[in-house]
């Protein structure tokens, strides 16, 4: 999704687990409240099965069926054609492209926002405060305006462009190019990269630095022995958060992006609106996208983040 | 959302960076602070610029809000997507509370099946939602046509049906980790006091979680406010919400009417920060 | 219970396997051989003259309708009349075929109507509600698409060519594809080419010396193929080649005729129509047969076709009209464009697309590929 807000990592201290000995009565409680949990939790999970549950049903479905002459879908004449072509040398060559720039947006990310969170972090309480009000402001705007930032600022006369200029830097054209759309990636995420950082980083116990410190470690080797491994959950979460929606990004390369910036994002779209119509072809590559999606957040989670 | 509350550094000590190091990270959180509000400061300042081509600046006007004002089709849009995210949003936060109590409080069959359901919206990319979405709208209504021959079409409904399947989850993590923060020793006392289970929720769990629940509520109006690609798949002729007419304008051609428009949805998007800002201060204040 | 609610919903998924049916409006049996198909989903409707029965979706390419001419029509009917835009003849038709959207006239180009009147999809018109059509020039009562004019009337017609920028290639250039495809003559320049496979592939066809409406594989592939090598095409887009063109971030784009000729102002920019060959078009209002306002929409059409109305849609567009009443009404600058009435001698070099059958999915997957 465009926005999100980690909540805060925290463990439940509240222990739901049931009595081990249970009379009759109080096995009937439990029951009763096992019950009732669930169907509290009823409508919501028949609205997500309905709602979501089918509907990526019906995209794998879809991606079994072929496309008649005029490009409608018929679900008859069940096949493999779609996933077949998903080794096409264009399947491959967007495939990686997108690889290559959501992993370079990710880089790019933690090297701006590392430094800038180990700052924050190590400013007195009241500052900090005030910093992170700043950092969520842009954060919270919304993405396409964001991005749209960056088209006016990269246009041909745009004052990106002119400030080039002005400084005898001619000739940079950065609209519609892939490095375009990692700037774009860049701004639109960068936030997702500060605050998980953020948060890791503000719950580091000091004294474990100074007790390096204290040990004669120069002020590098406390970073990298003690504050970088100590930090790594909110780098994997960063990381994650920041790769993923990079990876599947279509508006940005959409606004941003031209003949050979094409995404895996806007490659789909395309399938679906516009010319091409080939929802079948259309619908594997989305199940392709939402199996490599799956196979990252499993790493996130086995790397030790429980919450997002 | 991430507190500034954990302890102070203090000024002397080693764990502090040497000088030469906090004056390079100083400038460096400037730069950061910079690169973050310069691309919208100068959107808004050339929302005020009279020419039409972006980028060239010719004098200050206020031209194109009185152009975005009377315009239908945005204006239009606006009211769109303002009831879309009220409505989807109400919805969302009743079935995401559920959701997160259902989860936090009890122990039952198949929950881990559900806590996978709740997961999945929101690792899962704009554009495979917005997929998904589309098939079935599409497929399920060929299929009420078949079967009963009234046609319906894709519109506001059909918006407001997808921002709800991804708000549920958004909402149910942000009440989630507000109930896993409680201490259910006030619950528990609310029963010792003969308390019955629904005076229990109504008079305690409620009031405790009532800044989660706020909070999601706010997350799913951003979300729903945001989106682009999901109401771009799912939306019918004459149903365009805001960010779908700028996206769409956009491909035709940049001016300065997006950048007022562009200005308006900031200014609804800064609102929202106050207001959330608020809102975890009094999560912060009632004990969180 | 919720493994059966789960089972019974993949079931039904499942039991969409089973209906082996088209996805999308109910079309009729798309076989191109049978050229006189009628659309078997349209009943015939019967309309008076400026009715109207509900509100007027119009679906229409970019920069193609005067707003206030819309306005006018909305207040002058007691309406609500609203647009959208599409990028495409067959993005057109993807749309449609999506099903749920209920737009009620359509513009699609000549041989998109051939293909529309095949598959059914189109509303046979209510002659009767049409007065106006005595306004339409001659040359166009009886296009080959459409000989009775059934489903549609015209609405513009123009070129597609080429919009240069002079100060990148040099004073007075030559009409030609070239600037596309030849190497030596577009080295340095940064193109921008239609988001339309038609076009596309008709331009390099052009090129190549072949017929726009080969539906010959070898032909066709080698067409795609200049259009994937070529490596100076910045971006593909309907909507912004005149904008980008003059923004500078362009050197010459393939674009329409108005569309390039009413934002010209400085004398740097040219409209050129190569010598290989260029296209010519008739768009054309048609209706959708799932509309829910024929006879507002019958309402919309025969407005278009009035004299003044019709000469006010020109002088908006800067493309040429099929409508003989409204010449008197045109702005000077527009009936006396060379650019915008293609001479004789011109025209010989004009050709129209024409419906290619089943070949008609190569020129989209082809080009799909090409643009990479």
């Amino acid at each position: 999704m465009s926005t999100t807000v980690p909540p805060p990592d925290v463990q439940p201290d509240f222990d739901t687990s049931p009595p081990v000995h249970g009379a009759g009565l109080e096995r009937d409680a439990e029951k009763a409240a096992s019950r009732r949990g669930f169907l509290v939790g009823l409508p919501s999970y028949a609205y997500l099965v309905a709602f979501f549950a089918t509907p990526l049903l019906i995209v794998v479905v879809y991606s079994f069926a072929s496309r008649s002459v005029r490009g409608a879908t018929v679900l008859t004449d069940w096949n493999l054609r779609s996933y077949g072509r998903l080794t096409d040398s264009l399947v491959l060559t967007i495939a990686w492209r997108s690889l290559w720039i959501a992993t370079l947006t990710t880089l790019v990310c933690l090297l701006i926002a590392y430094p800038f969170a180990y700052y924050l972090s190590t400013r007195p309480a009241r500052i900090r405060a005030v910093l992170l009000v700043l950092v969520m402001i842009p954060f919270w705007s919304n993405f396409l305006v964001r991005t749209y930032a960056w088209r006016m600022l990269l246009g041909g006369d745009g004052p990106f462009t002119r400030l080039l200029e002005a400084v005898g830097i001619d000739g940079v054209q950065l609209l519609f190019t892939p490095t375009g759309v990692m700037v774009g990636l860049v701004y639109g995420y960068l936030p997702f990269m500060i605050l998980p950082l953020y948060a890791a980083l503000e719950r580091l116990d000091h004294s474990l630095v100074e007790a390096a410190r204290d040990l004669y470690a120069s002020g590098w080797q406390a970073f990298w022995k003690v504050t970088w491994p100590l930090s790594r959950p909110g780098v994997i979460a960063g990381s994650i958060l920041v790769f993923i929606p990079s990876f599947g990004a279509y508006v940005t390369p959409e606004i941003l992006g031209g003949r050979g910036s094409t995404m895996l994002g806007s490659y789909i779209a395309r399938q679906f609106i516009g010319s091409a119509s080939d929802w079948p072809f259309g619908s594997a590559l989305s199940v392709a996208i939402l199996v490599v999606m799956m196979i990252a957040a499993t790493a996130y989670f086995r790397a030790g983040g429980k919450n997002l | 959302m991430p507190g500034a509350g954990g302890p102070d550094v203090a000024e002397d000590s080693l764990a502090r960076p040497r000088r030469a190091v906090d004056r390079v990270l100083a400038g460096n959180a400037w730069l950061v602070f910079a690169f973050l509000y310069l691309p919208i400061v100068v959107l808004i300042v050339y929302s005020f610029n009279d020419n039409q081509r972006v980028g060239i600046w010719t004098e200050a006007s206020l031209r194109w809000y009185g152009e975005m004002f009377g315009n239908a089709r945005v204006m239009d849009a606006l009211r769109n997507s303002i009831l879309v995210a009220i409505v989807s949003t109400a919805v969302a936060t009743v079935l995401g509370t559920a959701a997160g109590l259902s989860m936090e409080r009890y122990r039952y069959r198949g929950q881990r099946a559900f806590d996978g359901l709740l997961y999945l919206p929101v690792i899962i990319p704009d554009i495979t939602m917005a997929v998904m979405l589309l098939l079935f709208f599409v497929q399920t209504f060929d299929l009420i046509f078949l079967a009963t021959g009234i046609q319906f079409s894709r519109g506001l409904g059909t918006i407001m049906l997808a921002h709800v399947s991804f708000n549920i989850s958004f909402v149910a993590l942000v009440v989630r980790a507000r109930l896993a923060g409680l201490d259910g020793a006030l619950e528990e006392a609310a029963a010792d006091l003969y308390a019955n289970r629904w005076q229990a929720f109504r008079r305690v769990t409620l009031p405790l979680i009532a800044p989660g629940v706020a909070g999601g509520a706010l997350l799913a109006l951003t979300l729903s406010l945001d989106d682009v690609v999901i109401a771009e798949f799912v939306s019918g002729a004459g149903s365009t919400t805001l960010p779908v007419y700028v996206f769409g304008a956009l491909r035709r051609g940049v001016t300065p009417l997006i950048n007022a428009v562009s200005v308006l949805m900031l200014v609804g998007s800064i609102l929202l920060v106050l207001m959330s800002l608020a809102v975890s201060r009094g999560r912060e204040s009632s004990g969180g | 219970m919720r493994v059966r609610l789960t089972a019974v919903l993949l079931v039904g998924a499942l039991a969409l396997a089973a209906c082996g049916r088209e996805v999308g409006q109910d079309t009729a049996d798309g076989d191109p051989d049978d050229g006189q198909t009628a659309a078997e989903g349209g009943e015939e409707v019967s309309c008076d003259v400026d009715e109207t029965d509900g509100d007027l979706l119009l679906y229409n390419w970019s920069e193609y309708m005067d707003p206030d001419l819309l306005t006018a029509f909305a207040d002058e009917h007691g309406v609500a009349a609203t647009e959208d835009t599409f990028t495409s003849n067959e993005a057109l038709l993807a749309q449609i075929r999506a099903g749920g959207a209920d737009y009620d006239v359509i513009i699609p180009s000549d041989y998109m109507v051939a293909i529309m009147i095949e598959e059914g999809l189109l509303l046979p018109l209510d002659a009767d509600a049409l007065p106006n059509t005595d306004n339409v020039s001659g040359d166009f009562m009886s296009p080959p698409y459409d000989p009775d004019l059934t489903y549609s009337r015209p609405y513009q017609w123009g070129t597609t060519g080429l919009g240069v920028n002079t100060d990148a290639t040099g004073p007075d250039p030559e009409a030609t594809w070239g600037w596309l495809f030849d190497e030596q003559m577009r080295e340095g320049l940064r193109i921008s080419m239609l988001d339309d496979p038609r076009e596309g592939m008709g331009a390099a066809l052009y090129y190549l010396g072949y017929d726009p409406n080969t539906t010959d594989e070898s032909e066709l592939q080698e067409a795609a193929d200049l259009v994937a090598n070529n490596d100076q095409i910045v971006t593909f887009t309907s909507d912004q080649f005149t904008e980008l063109l003059i923004g500078g971030e362009t050197d010459i784009g393939q674009g329409f005729s108005g569309n390039f000729l009413d934002n010209f102002e400085e004398d740097n920019y040219v409209y050129l129509i190569p010598e290989e060959g260029a296209t010519i078009w008739t768009d054309n209002m048609a209706i959708l047969n799932t509309t829910s306002s024929p006879c507002t929409a019958h309402t919309f059409i025969n407005f278009i076709l009035d004299a003044e109305n019709g000469a006010q849609l020109t002088n908006w567009t800067w493309y040429a009209s099929p409508n003989e009443a409204a010449t008197e009404f045109l702005d000077e600058e527009v009936r006396e464009n060379p650019s915008i009435y293609p001479d004789e001698s011109v025209r010989e070099n004009l050709y129209f697309l024409e419906n290619t059958g089943e070949a008609e999915r190569l020129y989209t997957d082809l080009f799909t590929r090409a643009q990479g």
